[in-house]
This record gives structure tokens, sequence and C-alpha cells, in this order.
């Protein structure tokens, strides 16, 4: 709390009006993120992980309900209009997506679309964005950034197009980069470049990063805290130390046991989690993980948790028994 | 790992080979359907622009006793029933056929993007109201509307041409529109409005030059259809009226004599084919060009 929050998003709910009634995306997320600070949302397919991301900046489908608050220095993105959440698009908050092969535009030179999003916020004239241009392009690491300029997309491969996506996240110097599962489409080799690229130049522009993925391993020497969602809720979050070393929602320590590690002598198998995500159309009474928690007991089918404090200082986890599986998981993951 | 992140490595690039830019207008006559195309339609407009000059006769100029001629120097298609050279009347029809056809194109190319695109991006009841003109018209077969239009009308060119506007834009407002609807949601729209365009520039710049491409090809090719259409029109009657000469009412006259000078229908026939072959092989070859990702 020695710094001040830039970002403070508060009981974030996003609803999507369908056919079966409304489905519950993201039901109460709350998190900050302060100045600089690199974050990590980490949860499966369906968990509101994208939601979150697409609801804070206004991209979400028409079809959707937001509620809550995500407040900017203090303005609240959910109820700024159309015209000023298109100035912070871009010009405060920078995205990169998924999808690299397919986010930029088959029809225009890499050069131009670099150039269109640094004068979409900057009042630059036409020489000074290409100058920038070339500049940007350069520092996401594609060779003689002048010549790559004028190639089209199709002639670059996913990781230099996700660079591209990086230099035009960047383009206006934003105070908070999201990207969305940025590595998800790439090789494996070319997932940790973009991951190192992404931290270092955001930390050269001062810029907060959100890194939105589902691969645990990813975040653990890039982020500096964690949150963890389940069902559109958020599970546990805290410093990455103590999320790696502290579990204390049975789903993170789920998570952990299931991820490969190459620093453990030796471990016989992994640990799946058993059964799969609930539907949002149909979730769980109580404690929406309790179906597939090996330590769920009545109470946990009857009341939700609320997020508590654990332990640590920002530690917070929303689980009944959130201190006994820190205590099990300890003897289990620790060093 | 902070070198290997800051500069792309080996692997990323041997894939892509940083090709040249290369100008359109040499890939289009690069292409061999496309320059094939391209060569028959300039050599025919060309032909029906000049005709006054390189025809050898009056088109309309009877002559009686010369009925049916064979192929000679003065004539070098022969003559028809009237006596009148059939390579002017060729030529002169070749005039009115294909300016018709190309200004009938381009007018419904124009109406349906304009219709289209305002069905596309305004969604909603703006769209449901434009599909449903569109879903009604289209319920009738085409040719046959464009017959009872133009009937209503009253025979003649230009109302043979209003006819053929009048039913013939659904297919460019019907594609326009999907087109509009599916490139909305590509990532790379997101991506633009993720940058904070407004949404006009966002259309403009990154949905509509997507879009081109295809609709171009179609245009192309629908202008070979339309020509087709036309001389379908004319032969039952209602286009240009005699003595003016074009090819579907050449075809017309010449039914009647099938039997006796087959000739009088083969050349209008003729024409009309290659004509249309040349917008089908342009608009396939125009089809390669302007995908930018096609590399030849």
């Amino acid at each position: 709390m020695e710094q001040t929050s830039l970002l403070d998003v508060r009981d974030l709910t996003v609803g999507f009006e369908s056919p079966y009634g409304l489905i519950q995306a993201v039901n109460g997320m709350s998190f900050t993120l302060k100045q600089g600070e690199r974050i990590g949302i980490v949860g499966e397919s369906g968990s509101g992980k994208s939601v979150t991301a697409h609801a804070i900046t206004g991209l979400q489908p028409s079809n959707a309900r937001v509620s809550g608050e995500a407040r900017l220095d203090g303005i609240d993105l959910l109820r700024i209009s159309k015209r000023e959440m298109r100035r912070v698009r871009g010009g405060r908050i920078g995205m990169v997506f998924q999808n690299p092969l397919h986010c930029l535009n088959p029809a225009m030179k890499v050069g131009a679309q670099i150039e269109e999003a640094v004068l979409a916020h900057a009042g630059a004239d036409k020489n000074e964005a290409r100058q920038r241009a070339h500049e940007l392009l350069d520092q996401v690491g594609i060779p003689s950034p002048s010549r790559s300029a004028q190639e089209f997309p199709h002639h670059f491969s996913g990781g230099m197009r996700q660079r591209v996506m990086i230099a035009i996240a960047l383009a206006c110097k934003p105070q908070i980069v999201i990207a969305d599962e940025p590595t998800t489409a790439l090789d494996v080799t070319i997932q940790a470049q973009i991951i190192d690229l992404l931290a270092e130049t955001c930390e050269t522009y001062g810029a907060a990063v959100i890194l939105i993925t589902h691969d645990l391993g990813i975040l653990a020497g890039f982020a500096e805290r964690i949150v963890v969602m389940y069902a559109g809720r958020v599970a546990e979050q805290g410093e990455v130390d103590s999320i790696y070393y502290r579990p204390a929602h049975p789903y993170t320590l789920g998570l952990l046991q299931s991820v490969t590690r190459i620093d453990e002598a030796r471990r016989e198998r992994l640990v799946p989690i058993a059964g799969n995500p609930p539907s949002p159309v149909l979730l769980p009474s109580g404690c929406v993980f309790h179906p597939r928690c090996p330590y769920a007991r009545t109470v946990c089918r009857e009341q939700a948790p609320p997020l508590e404090r654990v332990g640590g200082s920002d530690h917070m986890a929303a689980c009944h028994f959130a201190d006994e599986i820190v205590a099990q998981g300890t003897e289990n993951t620790a060093p | 790992m902070a070198d290997t992140a800051g500069t792309v490595s080996a692997s990323e690039l041997q894939a892509p080979a940083l090709l040249p830019p290369r100008p359109r207008l040499r890939q289009l006559v690069g292409d061999r359907t496309a320059l094939a195309g391209l060569v028959i339609l300039v050599l025919m407009y060309t032909a029906a622009l000049a005709a006054p000059l390189i025809a050898p006769q009056d088109p309309n100029e009877q002559d009686v006793v010369n009925r049916y001629a064979p192929v000679s120097f003065e004539h070098p298609l022969g003559t028809d029933n009237l006596g009148r050279d059939e390579l002017s009347r060729l030529l002169y029809g070749a005039r009115v056929s294909l300016f018709t056809a190309l200004g009938v194109g381009v007018a419904i190319l124009a109406i349906g993007i304009v219709v289209g695109s305002i069905a596309g991006f305004a969604g909603g009841f703006v769209d449901g109201l434009l599909m449903r003109i569109v879903d009604v018209l289209l319920a009738f077969p085409s040719l046959l509307l464009a017959l009872a239009i133009t009937g209503m009308l009253g025979p003649g060119l230009l109302h043979l041409m209003i006819g053929m506007v009048a039913v013939w834009w659904t297919d460019y407002a019907r594609m326009m529109r999907g087109l509009v609807l599916s490139m909305r949601e590509r990532p790379f729209v997101e991506s633009a409005r993720a940058v904070g365009l407004p949404g006009p520039l966002v259309a403009a710049r990154h949905v509509l030059p997507n879009i081109v491409g295809p609709v171009i090809v179609l245009g192309t090719v629908q202008t070979g259809r339309l020509l087709l259409a036309l001389s379908a029109l004319s032969f039952l009657g209602l286009g240009v009226q005699p003595p003016t000469s074009e090819w579907g009412a050449m075809l017309s006259e010449g039914q009647q004599y099938l039997a006796s000078a087959p000739q009088l229908m083969v050349y209008p026939g003729i024409a009309i084919t290659i004509a249309a072959l040349g917008f089908n092989l342009l608009g396939d070859g125009l089809r390669d060009v302007l995908d930018p990702t096609m590399e030849h």
C-alpha cells in the first residue's frame, strides 16, 4: 500500500444476455494494479480472464451487461463516454491480443499500422509518426526497421507479428499494457522471448502490465502478483511467492500440482484436477469449486467463502479452510 | 534471456523472406489469366470506340439486292437479311452492348456497395429493413423481374438499363453486408479498436480495404453476366429498337434465318461469348492479384 494504485477494479461483474438467460462470466472480480507493476491473471478457459480485460477497455460485445467499478487514476472506466474510452484505449491502456496471426490488418503495411496507432493519440505529424514507428520496430527487435515497415504482415512469422503487436500497444506510451494470452498461439521457444520482450519494453516505458494466461509457468519469472480466477471469481490473489509456495486455495494448489517442474528432482506423476470447470449457466451452490475440491465439506456446499486475508500482507483467498490448505500445501510444494 | 528477447532469432527469420514490394499493375500483367482477359477487353472496347473509323460500311445502310452476301472484300463478314454489312453492325453493336453492360455494372456495384455497407455497419432495424427489400427482390427470378420492369416502362435502352439496375444491385448488397459483418469480427478490427481509432476510421482503413478485392472480382465476373442478360433482354425485343444494332438484337433478328443463314446468329453469338470470357478471365486474374497474401 506504499504506492498508490493505478487501476482499481472493484466488484466487476459481467453478464451476457443469451437465450438461456443472463450468463455470469465474471462475478464480483476485484484487483488493483500499481504504477509499473506486473500482475498475472490465471485461470482456465472460460474463467472470465479475457472478459475482464475486455470489460475494462470497453471492448465487450453488445450483449454484455457490465457493473462494478474500474478506476484508472480515479476515473471510472465503466462509466465514461465512448469518446473518452477511445482516448483511454491505445492512449493510456495498450493491448496485446492472443492471436498475432490475425491481429494485424492483412491489407496494410506493418509500418502504417504502427503509425496509425501513434497518430491516434499523439499530436504527431506523418513524418514524426514514421520516425516513431521505426523506433518502435527497433525496440521490439525487428531487424532493419525502415525496410520491415514496408512489408505486409504475411511476410512476418507469428513471433515477429506479436512483436509488432507489442510495438503498437506501446505506441502511445501507455500506463498499462494488457496482454491477453500473448503467447498461446506461438512456439514454445518463441514464448519466452515474447514474454521477456514484453517485460523489458514495458519496463522501459514504465508501463504496468496485466498478463492474462492459463499458464502458471509463464508467470513465474514475470509477474509480481498473481490473481487466480475460477468461474468468474477471484479464487486467490497475492505475491508470486505466496501463491507458489503457500497456496491457500485448493484450486491454486491443484494448478501447481499439474504443472511440470524442471527444478524438482523427481515426482512420479502430475496430479490433475478432477472434473471440469462448471458451466456458467448452472454454477454450483456455495463455493463454486466444491464439486472438484478434494477438501470440500458440508459448509462448502452451502456457503460461498468470502475473499479473505491469509497470513501475509497482500495474500487473499476465497476458501473456508484457507489456513489448512496453506499448512497442507507447504508440506507438499515447499522446496 | 534478455539477449534473446532483444532481437529476432534466426528461426524466426528463416520462414518469411523479406520480399521487395511489387507494383500491382505489373503483377496484373504478369498473371496470364488476367492478362488474357485484359487484352480481350481492351481490344473489344477499343474496337467499339473506334467503330466509326474502322467500320467498312454504314451499319444501317440497306442493300436489298445484296442480301445474305458471302464473305467478300467489301463485306468482310458478309451481309444480313437486309443487306447491311455484318461487321459494321457488330462493331456498332459493340458500342451499345459493351458500354451498356459496363454502365449497368458500375451502377449496381455502387448501389450495392453503399446499401450493403450501410446494412452491415448500422445493423439492427436499418439492416433488417434493407435486407428484407433485398429478400423481396431476390425472391423473384431476376431476369423475369427485369423483364417486367422494362416492360412496364416500355421498350428502349434506357428503360432496359433501369430495369436491370433495379434488379441486380441486390447481389452486391448481400455480399457486401456479409463481408462487412464477417470482417467486423476479425481480430485485427478489434485490435484497431483497442488502439483507440474512431469507428468510421476503423471501417475505412481496416474493414473496407479487405473487402474491396472480392467485390471487384464479383463485379468483373458479374459484368460478363450482365452482358449476357442484356443480350437476352434485347433478344426478347426490350432493348434497343431497330434499326440500331446491338448484339442481343442481332441474335434475335438472325434467329429467323437460322436455317438459311446461320452466320447471322453465329457472329454476334461469338462476340458475346468472347466478351463474357474476357470479363471472367479478368475477374479470375484480379482475384489472385488483389489478395495481398497471395505471392506468385
